[in-house]
């Protein structure tokens, strides 16, 4: 079950989802060794020449071209219409400009699935994975190796499995009448707690669903802190927050910004909440992503949804130039 | 004399209880992640499963036998398997190939195009393409066709495949193509006798870490495909309820933990036999 060491020697610079989400999960992956693009001249060793070369590219460019780079550029045409999936407007759909833009702009629908999103990725990524993860790895350092084991194993094993398994158990976990925390804590009517807690539901479940990323990397670059320098602090007698703060962190603090990027532009992306929830109770827990669901395949709207989309996609744009940023100037201070 | 001592008797102390602070810590961590877990093993395995994690009343295999029962369970496995297998032979070709002139031969905008693909794997998501692909998908005429999710799933995971191959074949040293090609060797030769041996274990992460992704995926097929005849395990597993409305528990349990099975093993597998890398995003 646990993986040798990861050989991490940088931040991963590497974008795309790697969780087994439910989303067609476009992985990322790259070092940042790679991200900065190789600038050596490549020598023709197998004399494929420049044509055959071209040739070998094409299959892989056509399905990229018309599967991934051709839906993105048409949302901003789908944006800009009044498309529907019924009725007189799926067959010869209206193109209303901006429309679709000022009525998000001023739905109150979107804003809370903008808002709801926020918490989401904040709570359960940025504050939740970051932090376990750290405290798991931090933690599982010096302890035995069986118990390391068992944890990195039970902590990688809720990554892994597929999400529409995870779902349930998270369903079953939380459910009111008979479910497993409610038997915990003894209640007799129990408490419906994705009903009841929507939200909180679903932060916790991405927390466990998706910490092992986190807690991989990190033990990978606390390995990178030289002991001595930990076995100087502590000879110094320095408390454990000392520690972290004057000797570890400047050596993970790279790998905390890529790794914090990261999992925030996946989790923003996460469509796993809607398999819990589906958004309710009354769109109590309807992020971006099952909003775009919600109006667009549900709903039928897909003009609408499109803009919306379009937006989602910026966001991305964004964090993702972000983050190539941050890899490749953390890899120039490190001199790689 | 006694004050060091002392001093040294604090820092014991201390020591020990930031050690029982941190087994707590983990122990209790732990338990988070294992107490959902256990119900795969506890309801699968119980002759009248019910939501909570429990001990077995009466252990019993009659679950799995819910699956037999179930007219499309069987199915949908195999539906998940021709999906999987499809897209993974489509992406590990189409990837070695782009790989392989990406890092040996000079294309023209190299460069500007892996920076493109790199950021093609991460900004358009299934997520934020659904609206699009749903459209796309609809009037090519293929709503309720695995063409449609095999082809979608391979245009989202390609460009991380080809950048991940590309690295790896970066570090293969180039003096066994030059010597193949001293002998005589032609380019097609090369590739296939010199180059996709030496690759193995690459192909085999880009193999696996496909085939694990499309197992798991949910949303394309989701959307993509209506007739639960065609629905891949990921998708169907919703639908297991009984006549009376509730979740079919027995048959929930049972078929989740079959369908999570080769997912596990594939890990094991490849973390055994090739020791992989931990790859920045991919999980592998």
């Amino acid at each position: 079950m646990v993986p040798a060491q990861p050989a991490v020697t940088a931040p991963p610079a590497t974008l795309a989802e790697p969780a087994p989400a439910s989303a067609r999960q476009p992985a990322v992956a790259a070092t940042p060794q790679s991200v900065g693009v190789d600038t050596s001249t490549p020598t023709d060793v197998a004399g494929l020449g420049r044509l055959r070369a071209v040739g070998f590219i094409a299959p892989a460019l056509v399905l990229i071209g018309v599967f991934l780079v051709f839906p993105a550029l048409w949302t901003l045409y789908i944006g800009a219409t009044n498309f529907r999936l019924t009725g007189v407007a799926a067959r010869t759909p209206d193109f209303v400009g901006l429309d679709n833009y000022r009525r998000a702009l001023s739905d109150p629908s979107f804003y809370r699935s903008l808002w709801l999103t926020l918490l989401f990725v904040f709570g359960s990524a940025v504050i939740g994975q970051n932090g376990l993860g750290f405290v798991f790895a931090w933690g599982l350092r010096g302890a035995r190796r069986w118990v390391r084991r068992t944890a990195e194993s039970l902590v990688l094993l809720a990554w892994i499995l597929p999400s529409s398994v995870v779902a349930f158990l998270w369903i079953a976990l939380l459910e009111r009448d008979d479910g497993t925390l409610n038997e915990l804590l003894g209640r007799a009517p129990g408490v419906p707690w994705l009903v009841r807690y929507p939200m909180l539901g679903i932060i916790v479940f991405n927390i466990w669903r998706g910490t092992a990323f986190s807690m991989m990397l990190y033990s990978a670059a606390l390995s990178a802190v030289p002991p001595s320098h930990l076995e100087t602090a502590r000879l110094a007698g320095s408390s454990t927050a000392q520690t972290l703060r004057d000797v570890v962190l400047p050596h993970i603090r790279r790998y905390a910004l890529s790794n914090t990027l990261l999992i925030t532009l996946w989790t923003f992306n996460d469509f796993s909440p809607f398999l819990l929830t589906a958004g309710g109770p009354n769109h109590g827990s309807e992020t971006t992503p099952v909003y775009i669901y919600n109006t667009a395949i549900v709903g039928g709207q897909m003009g609408y949804s499109g803009a919306i989309s379009l937006l989602v996609l910026l966001i991305n744009l964004l964090l993702a130039l972000v983050y190539l940023r941050a890899a490749r100037t953390s890899r120039r201070l490190s001199g790689g | 004399m006694t004050a060091v001592n002392d001093s040294d008797g604090v820092r014991l102390a201390s020591t020990v209880v930031r050690r029982i602070f941190f087994y707590v810590l983990i122990g209790g961590g732990t338990a988070f992640f294992a107490l959902p877990l256990l119900w795969l093993l506890s309801a699968s395995f119980d002759d009248t499963p019910t939501y909570a994690v429990r001990v077995p009343r009466h252990f019993s295999l009659g679950s799995f036998a819910e699956i037999g029962r179930n007219p499309y369970a069987l199915r949908s496995l195999l539906n998940s398997t021709v999906l999987a297998v499809a897209t993974m032979a489509i992406v590990v070709t189409a990837a070695a190939l782009a790989a392989y002139a990406l890092s040996r031969a000079r294309v023209p905008g190299r460069d500007a195009l892996l920076y493109a693909l790199l950021l093609l794997s991460s900004v358009v998501t299934g997520t934020a393409a659904m609206v699009p692909i749903f459209l796309l998908i609809f009037q090519l005429g293929l709503i309720d066709s695995n063409v449609g999710v095999v082809l979608v799933l391979s245009g989202g995971l390609l460009p991380a495949a080809i950048f991940l191959l590309k690295d790896f074949i970066d570090t293969i040293p180039r003096s066994y193509e030059e010597s193949a090609r001293v002998f005589g060797a032609s380019p097609l030769q090369i590739l296939r006798h010199i180059v996709v041996p030496v690759a193995r274990p690459g192909l085999a992460t880009i193999g696996v870490w496909t085939v694990v992704q499309v197992w798991g995926s949910f949303l394309t097929p989701f959307i993509l495909l209506r007739d639960p005849d065609k629905q891949p395990a990921a998708v169907l597993v919703r639908t297991f309820y009984t006549e009376g409305g509730s979740p079919n528990l027995k048959l929930i349990a049972a078929f989740s933990l079959l369908y999570s099975i080769p997912v596990v093993l594939m890990y094991l597998l490849a973390w055994s036999r090739y020791g992989f890398r931990f790859h920045g995003g991919i999980k592998s």
